[in-house]
């Protein structure tokens, strides 16, 4: 059997996501907990993984419904977190230009650092393949299937014990941030970037719904790129082993 | 929050998510980013995690609490200095969680 066959590409991308799959099942199960807790149904919660499949943005989503935040603030900031899918998409693009919209949408909707991290890899190896798309599309159904798995047992986690609302589930999501910030802070520019997007937001945490997060994030940036305007060399940054998407 | 908000706050997000997927994956074949979006992108990870997680950090319930007591302050310290030298991100959830339990509830 040619070992560029369709299937065998698709069976292969499955099998080379499976490590960033182990990295990813603590989030799924901490994000159904999570979610239960802030008060969203399990219609909802549920809903997040099918529909939206956006591990870090639905962490944060859940967040600020437990911090009563707006549903303004929530999609915005959604938008802001998933902002660095267009990086994403920017670098795939070329391989797949030509595709019909049938593989372009589903593609698109099951794009995450997990799937991209492993599949840009795959495009970038020169063999020969015409079905790497395939190979794409393994690696995405096994990433969504295991998310869809990982939200149930979160789900019932969080129905099942009912006191976790106390455990303070909150700091699994600062600590889930700590452990993918910190390690991309590597430049001056980024370290104020944190620094000052995390203090402007203390100060303005008063500000309705949640609305001074933003403002601190759009100032960190600013910031970062006055200071490291010049120093052009950039790459994209790798998140620690095991970062949701 | 109500089923019609829950329906409308799964819309958006699905969205603006999507939103931001696919026009770039369709068209980036043709159409070129510019340079200052590209740059300011790489920042956002870094700046909006920050931004939400140093406020319930300094301030879990709402003002600035720079003690031992406040446990989110502390466990949290632990958990930046543990990763800053493993970058390890499993372990440092594990041990983040087990110092912020221990201090909520063993004192």
């Amino acid at each position: 059997m040619n070992s560029h066959s369709a299937a065998s590409e698709f069976w292969s991308g499955a099998r080379d996501t499976i490590p960033v799959i182990v990295g990813a099942i603590p989030f799924g199960i901490i994000f159904g907990a999570l979610a239960m807790n802030a008060g969203l149904s399990v219609v909802a919660t549920m809903g997040l993984s099918l529909i939206v499949f956006a591990g870090s943005s639905q962490f944060v989503a859940a967040g600020l419904v437990a911090q009563g935040a707006g549903i303004v603030v929530i999609i915005f900031t959604t938008f802001i977190v998933n902002l660095r899918h267009a990086l994403y998409s920017a670098s795939l693009g070329p391989y797949l230009s030509g595709k019909s919209q049938r593989w372009l949408m589903p593609l698109a909707f099951w794009l995450t650092d997990e799937t991209y991290a492993v599949v840009v890899q795959r495009y970038a190896r020169d063999d020969g393949s015409a079905n790497k798309h395939w190979y794409h599309l393994g690696s995405s159904v096994a990433m969504y299937s295991n998310w869809q798995l990982c939200t149930v047992i979160g789900i019932v986690a969080g129905t099942q014990l009912k006191g976790m609302a106390d455990w303070g589930l909150e700091f699994a999501m600062v600590v889930t941030f700590i452990g993918i910030v910190v390690p991309l802070l590597r430049s001056l520019p980024l370290v104020l970037c944190a620094v000052v997007a995390g203090g402007v937001s203390v100060f303005l945490r008063d500000w309705p719904n949640q609305s001074g997060l933003l403002v601190g994030s759009v100032v960190g940036i600013g910031i970062a790129m006055l200071l490291d305007n010049g120093s052009a060399k950039r790459s994209v940054k790798e998140p620690a082993k095991g970062a949701p998407s | 929050m109500s089923y019609w908000q829950e329906a409308l706050l799964i819309l958006g997000m699905m969205a603006v998510t999507f939103g931001v997927r696919y026009p770039v994956l369709a068209l980036s074949g043709r159409v070129r980013l510019p340079t200052w979006l590209v740059r300011a992108l790489g920042y956002v990870p870094v700046a909006v995690l920050s931004a939400i997680a140093v406020p319930i950090m300094l301030a879990p319930q709402g003002s600035i609490a720079l003690t031992m007591a406040n446990e989110y302050l502390v466990a949290g310290i632990v958990a930046i200095v543990f990763v800053a030298f493993t970058r390890h991100l499993l372990w440092t959830i594990v041990l983040g969680m087990a110092v912020f339990l221990a201090l909520r509830f063993l004192t």
